[in-house]
């Protein structure tokens, strides 16, 4: 079996995140980056696979500008073979993204995709839907068990109401959740060969595809601000401001 | 044109995120009609006939429709959206699911989770886990959009008489299949709705301990939330998770009790209309977004709190 792993580049989850003053976006410049947790999951799932003898193959890939690149590189260094970065700058929307994971898909032909199920950034939550739905598979979303049997997986979703299994036949997308695995840590000597593994570059524009954006941000700005609370002294003046100033209980 | 906003149900009853839907569906259009897909179904279809602001009824019953999964139900709503300019679902795990397959279908750039319709192709969403809020506009003709429930204030149920048109359905795929589902059954209020919301956090230590909690929200009649923490440590089941990609709550009280507040459960909690912390880390990040804050080892304060509220002659249910 084959696995492709899609990893995005986003602002580290521990970043506190700023808005910009003039209301375009939020500051990036001298932020710290990562890969988008649970496309670590991802990654993580893909190296088990094959670990278990059940895959032969792992591509990362990735969607963005030169630096996006460090994301494919980091999953190499955990144990995928080759990675695929597909350059383009600016923002690049979810519809767009899977329209560019398709024509991946075409090229490479793999029996799995995996990535995280939501980016920590936009927080669309569509990418791995819309790869299925363009390559007519089945999708499995927010994944916290992946059981690979003759071709087919059977998956435990985490959903609203508790935890629903599904059988998806293979060729399958499947999105991570964060309680999927635990992701490694790199070792030193595999960052070192990792550096080794090739990563084939391809211009987004090279693959015919529509990356124009469809949904126009027209401003970003700062939540309303919470008041500053009061520290209260003990249980008894908790419950006592709960009940007669709050007045919620 | 008009608007088809997608239900979700359990085949019996609606859940009850449909009325959130719908008050946001009914912002950006006021003809709204509403798919009601699934097995033996009627009375759901019924149900939703009588909210007031629902103009029409599709009722589709089949089989492979009873327990949604996306691979049928994507291309149903892609064959009864043609006639409308917007397709709605509410933004929980059914809509995150389901409608980025029905966008992908129909060629539209979804837009995901808003909490505002300022126009009929502008609407307000958080990002960055709600640390920026972000005014976007839809330049798609068919537009896809889910919708945050807890953001809009549900429908009123009764009153309504819509006529429910009976349609049919489209193939099955075949290449999915629903297996089985763990609900946890609970008598207490839903997360998603409850009026009090107590969550514990890390510094529960157990899943034992949480009995603390439990009998603080049978007292309140409270549902009870967790860190993400809580959860992967197994102190309790995902079903609970509060924050950026677990559940969003808005409840009148949020009680966080040993939760630091990272800024991924702050995302879940921090509309609450009132936070309280109890901490002993007096330097925790929750304080920054809490009313009322107590510093405190949880498990003197626990046992005290529950004894002050035995005191009180009334407690608002």
């Amino acid at each position: 079996m084959k696995i492709l792993v899609a990893v995005k580049r986003v602002i580290d989850y521990n970043v506190q995140v700023r808005v910009k003053e003039d209301g375009t976006g939020v500051v990036t410049d001298n932020v710290k980056m990562s890969t988008n947790p649970p496309d670590d999951n991802a990654v993580e799932e893909a190296v088990k696979i094959k670990e278990s003898g059940k895959a032969k193959e792992i591509v990362a890939v990735t969607v963005g500008e030169e630096k996006a690149q460090e994301t494919v590189r980091k999953a190499l260094a955990v144990g995928a073979d080759r990675g695929i970065h597909i350059k383009v700058d600016g923002i690049i929307e979810p519809l767009a993204v899977s329209k560019i994971l398709q024509k991946i898909v075409e090229k490479e032909k793999p029996d799995l995709v995996f990535m995280g199920k939501q980016a920590i950034d936009d927080d669309c939550n569509q990418t791995g839907q819309m790869l299925s739905a363009l390559l007519n598979w089945p999708q499995a979303t927010f994944a916290s068990k992946i059981e690979v049997k003759e071709n087919k997986l059977e998956i435990i979703r985490e959903v609203d109401e508790g935890l629903e299994t599904i059988e998806v036949n293979v060729p399958a997308v499947v999105t991570c959740d964060l309680r999927l695995n635990e992701p490694r840590y790199a070792s030193l000597p595999n960052i070192m060969k990792a550096k080794k593994k090739p990563i084939e570059q391809i211009n987004a524009s090279d693959l015919g595809v529509d990356t124009k954006q469809r949904i126009e941000q027209i401003k970003v700005e700062e939540p309303p601000k919470r008041k500053a609370g009061i520290k209260v002294a003990n249980v008894a003046e908790l419950v006592q401001k709960l009940k007669n100033e709050a007045k919620v209980i | 044109m008009s608007v088809l906003l997608i239900a979700e149900h359990n085949n019996k009853e609606i859940r009850p995120f449909t009325l959130n839907a719908i008050t946001a569906a009914t912002q950006i259009d006021s003809d709204l009609h509403v798919l009601v897909a699934g097995n033996s179904c009627a009375d759901v279809a019924k149900t939703v006939s009588e909210i007031p602001s629902v103009k029409k009824v599709l009722h589709v019953d089949a089989p492979h429709y009873e327990n949604f999964l996306p691979e049928n139900f994507a291309p149903l709503a892609v064959k009864i959206s043609e006639n409308y300019s917007h397709i709605i679902s509410s933004a929980n795990t059914f809509g995150k699911n389901l409608m980025p397959r029905v966008a992908a279908l129909l060629d539209t750039s979804q837009v995901s989770d808003i909490i505002k319709v300022v126009s009929p192709d502008t609407f307000i969403r958080p990002i960055y886990a709600g640390n920026a809020f972000a005014t976007v506009k839809s330049s798609d003709s068919k537009k896809c959009v889910t919708i945050r429930p807890t953001s809009f204030e549900p429908a009123a149920t009764s009153g309504g008489s819509a006529p429910v048109e009976k349609t049919d359905g489209a193939e099955a795929s075949n290449i999915s299949k629903f297996i089985k589902r763990e609900e946890v059954k609970s008598d207490r209020p839903e997360l998603g709705t409850a009026r009090i919301v107590i969550s514990g956090g890390r510094g529960m230590q157990s899943g034992d301990n949480f009995k603390l909690i439990t009998a603080i929200a049978d007292k309140l009649n409270a549902a009870i939330g967790a860190s993400r923490a809580a959860v992967d440590a197994g102190y309790i089941t995902n079903d609970h998770q509060v924050g950026q990609t677990g559940k969003v709550v808005v409840p009148d009280l949020y009680i966080a009790v040993g939760i630091s507040g990272a800024i991924q459960h702050l995302a879940g909690m921090k509309e609450s209309k009132v936070i309280v912390a109890i901490n002993k880390d007096g330097e925790a990040p929750i304080f920054s977004v809490a009313d009322y804050g107590l510093e405190a080892d949880l498990f003197e304060a626990l046992p005290q709190f529950l004894e002050e509220l035995n005191k009180l002659n009334t407690i608002q249910k």
